[in-house]
């Protein structure tokens, strides 16, 4: 028997504004606990919410990205729990009139375009955090992180396996980049994926008893969690036990998740519109402006740089996996066109670069305009790209410019047959070995030949000539 | 020679502001009354002396300097204690918050304290406001100043019965279903439960938010006015609040048209309250009003909707006292169990009352019940506002009786909620529409106990209601009435 997975997810996202949800407190993350929190957030007597209009704002842009149907009247709700992270002993969120219903997100797949519905979108409060102390005597509490805005994201159970999953958060990742609401950070939290998982024999139309899983810190944790489940789920029933609902904990070092506590009655949240804040109406206005200062979102940038720029799939896919990436991109092709070489100095160098000193794309202190000049002098053949690099280096460490640089450590390729030939007739003369290996048909030596010649002149010699040139002598034994 | 304590708040005012009296003199005045009275009445939690005496000479200093402060600048006042006080004790007479110090004041107080009022007492209260009653306070019942055989009424009594002994001269309360009118009237004092939305919640320790309100307590209506125009309009830490015209001016009871619901007169209202409110109705009628008839229907459902709505909201709003980050811990340190130290901690924490409200309020809110019990309730308060709104088409205002017996006996109250509810009949429609109701004396029963009438206006008509108020009480005295023997010497 073949047996199909299904999986929804449940995605929680921090918002990127710059005070709490109801109160003015900063929304900075990693700052010493308890410091970042007033009356309101750490929920004192007598203290009231007021409501952020960015949060609003920002939910908004949300919806209208994954075409939900926007409610015309939202409330708040209170979701009443106790634990020692909400202060309160309720969480304000959405339950009755969320802000967004019934939208969708396409991913990609190997048999195309799959859309995946969006069941609903509304907005929630965060709660604390309880910090375990080392001793293992006390549990401590940090309410930082309460009352920062959250967008709690759920999909329709549309998805069917870990990749469709991984696209599904990467596209949802972007796209919540793209129009700027949120860092979308996992290891911060500021993305947190909740998924569920249930199995059932290909063709049946009946959802199996599905598990929910929690607590993974990274994308590859989401597909390795939802992987093993679909596996230990598919066992069960093979064996012919029965799958019982449940909350697991994925465990990152185990690899491998853990029952946490049986739902067999379900939680009752004793949800009530909360009387502190007022319903507010998003007339169509409202919509009509958000939607016209929504940026050009990421499916859509992708297709006009295949088509309209030329990428490849694979270049498109990289420079619009992150805003900083895609605007360094357009800022610097709009100087100096050349979409390719600029897409590749991205994708290689620059790149590379972030990785060797650990930091994002946008904290190389380059702008647009030095780095179209540079890519200009590479493509125009003024330098090599073995100048570029070293010259890259420079304009990121010194802020050098780079016309300037070249100039004056006078770097501009050499073009001059004589002086190459020079290069050649040195570099063959110090390597007498090398020349006869390659005589005796041993190919390979060229590209070590090549190395010394260009060695001579300081790597500036144009390689195309010079690679001809020594071609040429080689061949034509003395 | 009348006594500092006999005056009004206001008339103490302008004799602070004339330099006839000191603050400070006014300040001692008030705490020698404490001395002298609160052990019998136990009107006070706590009081804040020392920072009261402070504040009086800063204000003196003010004042000596040539400085002009508004009013009721240097009138010691006294504050419902559930209403934050920063640096003085909050404690909403539970064993919760009996050691709760707020690091914040509410806005009426940082509107009072800016204007010059000092805060030199919290007054004891139900436990939470809940309840009807002052009785279920963890500090003890309040005493009726008018008799110590007989309490001051509530939740809110400590209120009225610190203002009525002349121990400060207006205080602070809160109203969710009649608590400030209800002790006004046991009292003898006038009270303001304003429009809801018109003085900001921010620092109330919430009953139930859609119902609460903060209201004024004193003397008169021209003293009520007086505080209103200070602790009145929109608070942008509390987004419930609205903006609203406060300017109450003398009013020509001409033409004024008052809609007297005959229902109010139901066999259970004690004979005497109900001769005593035709009374104030036929007084306003002397004065110019036209009184008629209005067919309004006071039925049970509201009160029922009212329990209900009340109980739901308060069982969320006092899930925050959990022994985690404030208030009461269980002495008990073994808790392994992190449910076990909630249920230690809210079983020991909360009064018998509190938690039987709390449970109410979990019951109906869970799933199953909502639809029947909280949506029923919240399609009831529409009923409600809407029945109100139609006579108050036909009418100004309308008047009806507080209560309907005169000051309860300890003890002597209904031992289940609903029938302790049944008593807030009069009043709770103004919580549930949110409308403004300002209670006034009008006569004494055969015990000598005060009784009081209700005008209930539309939304924010607050100084309609206090102009009308003031009308009155320039042509009676009921309101100058005194306890007759409580710590008197002569
Ligand atoms: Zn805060």
């Amino acid at each position: 028997m073949t047996w199909d997975t299904i999986v929804g997810l449940e995605v929680h996202v921090e918002l990127a504004t710059t005070s709490k949800i109801f109160c003015g407190c900063p929304t900075l993350f990693g700052r010493p606990p308890n410091t970042q929190c007033c009356p309101v957030c750490s929920g004192f007597p007598g203290a009231l919410p007021v409501l952020n209009q960015q949060v609003i704002e920002y939910a908004l842009r949300v919806c209208l990205a994954t075409d939900c149907t926007i409610n015309s009247l939202i409330r708040f709700d209170r979701k009443n729990y106790f634990y020692p992270d909400l202060p309160k002993g309720y969480q304000i969120s959405q339950q009755h009139q969320p802000i967004g219903r019934g939208g969708k997100l396409v991913i990609t797949t190997d048999n195309g375009d799959k859309a995946i519905g969006i069941h609903e979108i509304h907005i929630e409060e965060d709660a604390g955090k309880l910090i375990h102390d080392p001793q293992g005597k006390h549990t401590l509490v940090d309410y930082n992180r309460c009352g920062i805005p959250l967008l709690e994201i759920i999909s329709r159970p549309d998805l069917n396996s870990a990749e469709e999953a991984l696209d599904y958060l990467d596209k949802l990742r972007r796209l919540l980049l793209f129009i700027g609401v949120s860092d979308c950070r996992m290891e911060e939290g500021s993305l947190r994926a909740d998924v569920n998982v249930s199995v059932r024999p290909t063709g049946s139309k009946v959802l199996g008893t599905r598990t929910e899983l929690k607590n993974m810190s990274s994308m590859k944790a989401m597909a390795l969690a939802i992987a093993y489940e679909s596996r230990r789920q598919i066992k069960i029933l093979t064996e012919g036990g029965r799958i019982r609902q449940e909350t697991r904990r994925w465990d990152e070092n185990e690899k491998r998740s853990f029952a946490l506590r049986i739902k067999e009655n379900v939680e009752d949240y004793r949800y009530f519109p909360d009387p502190d804040l007022m319903a507010i109406r998003i007339n169509d206005h409202w919509i009509k402006n958000t939607r016209e200062l929504l940026p050009e979102l990421p499916d859509a940038k992708y297709q006009r740089y295949l088509t309209t720029l030329d990428l490849t799939a694979y270049e498109a896919s990289i420079l619009t996996s992150h805003p900083a990436l895609a605007d360094l991109f357009e800022a610097t092709v709009a100087i100096c066109g050349r979409a390719k070489d600029v897409a590749g100095w991205i994708m290689g160098e620059w790149l590379q670069e972030c990785n060797q000193r650990a930091c994002r794309p946008q904290d190389l202190k380059v702008t647009p305009e030095k780095l179209a000049r540079l890519v200009r002098l590479l493509a125009e053949g003024d330098i090599t790209r073995g100048t570029a690099r070293q010259v890259f280096i420079q304009m990121i460490d010194n802020q050098a410019d780079p016309d300037d640089y070249v100039h004056r450590h006078n770097l501009r390729m050499i073009r001059d047959i004589k002086t190459i030939d020079a290069a050649i007739d040195q570099a063959m003369a110090a390597h007498p070995r090398s020349v006869a290996d390659y005589r005796a048909g041993k190919n390979k030596v060229r590209t070590f030949l090549v190395g010394q010649a260009m060695r001579v002149l300081q790597g500036k010699a144009d390689p195309a000539l010079l690679n001809r040139r020594l071609l040429e002598k080689l061949n034509t034994p003395d | 020679m009348t006594q500092i304590h006999e005056l009004g708040a206001l008339e103490l005012g302008k004799k602070i502001a004339d330099r006839e009296i000191s603050a400070p003199e006014a300040v001692r005045h008030a705490l020698g009354r404490m001395d002298l009275l609160d052990s019998t009445v136990n009107a006070l939690i706590t009081i804040s002396g020392r920072s009261a005496y402070q504040q009086a000479k800063a204000i003196q200093k003010r004042l000596d300097a040539g400085e002009k402060l508004p009013p009721l600048a240097g009138v010691p006042l006294a504050v419902q204690d559930n209403i934050s006080t920063k640096d003085i004790l909050t404690t909403c007479a539970s064993r919760m918050l009996h050691n709760y110090v707020p690091p914040f004041s509410a806005t009426v107080i940082d509107r009072l304290v800016a204007a010059g009022g000092i805060v030199i007492g919290k007054t004891n209260l139900g436990e939470f406001a809940m309840d009807g009653t002052n009785e279920t306070s963890h500090f003890g019942p309040v005493l009726n100043p008018w008799s110590t055989d007989h309490l001051a009424g509530g939740s809110g009594g400590g209120c009225a019965a610190a203002v009525a002994a002349g121990e400060v001269w207006y205080a602070l309360g809160s109203d969710t279903g009649g608590s400030l009118r209800h002790s006004c009237s046991h009292c003898g004092l006038t009270g303001l439960k304003p429009t809801y939305g018109s003085v900001s919640r921010y620092g109330l320790v919430a009953n139930a938010s859609s119902l609460d309100q903060i209201g004024p307590v004193a003397e008169s209506a021209a003293d009520c006015a007086a505080v209103m125009a200070l602790i009145a309009g929109p608070d942008p830490k509390d987004s419930t609040t609205q903006p609203m015209e406060f300017k109450p001016e003398p009013v020509n009871l001409n033409g004024l048209v008052i809609g007297l619901p005959e229902e109010c007169f139901l066999p259970d209202l004690q004979p005497e309250i109900g001769k005593a409110v035709q009374a104030a109705a036929h007084q306003l009628a002397v004065l110019g009003a036209r009184i008629e008839p209005v067919a309004l229907s006071l039925g049970e459902e509201a009160v029922a909707a009212y329990c209900l709505i009340a109980a739901a909201e308060a069982s969320a709003n006092l899930a925050r006292f959990d022994g985690i980050q404030y208030g009461y811990r269980p002495a008990d340190p073994k808790h392994d169990d992190l449910s076990d130290y909630y249920c230690h901690t809210r079983q020991q924490g909360f009064g018998a009352a509190a938690r039987r409200w709390i449970m109410l309020g979990t019951l109906i809110l869970s799933a199953g019940y909502y639809d029947r019990y909280y949506l029923q309730a919240s399609k009831a308060r529409r009923l409600v506002k809407e029945n109100l709104q139609k006579a108050l088409a036909q009418c100004d205002l309308l008047l009806t009786p507080v209560a309907p017996s005169t000051a309860p006996r300890p003890g002597a109250g209904p031992d289940d909620l609903y029938n302790t509810c049944l008593a807030n009949i009069f009043t709770v429609s103004a919580n549930l529409s949110g409308f403004p109701a300002l209670v006034l004396p009008c006569g004494l029963d055969h015990c000598n106990l005060p009784i009081g009438f209700q005008l209930i206006g539309s939304a924010f008509s607050d100084s309609l209601l206090l102009s009308v108020g003031t009308a009155y009480q320039e042509a009676t005295a009921f309101h100058q009435l005194r306890p007759p023997h409580v710590g008197e010497k002569t």
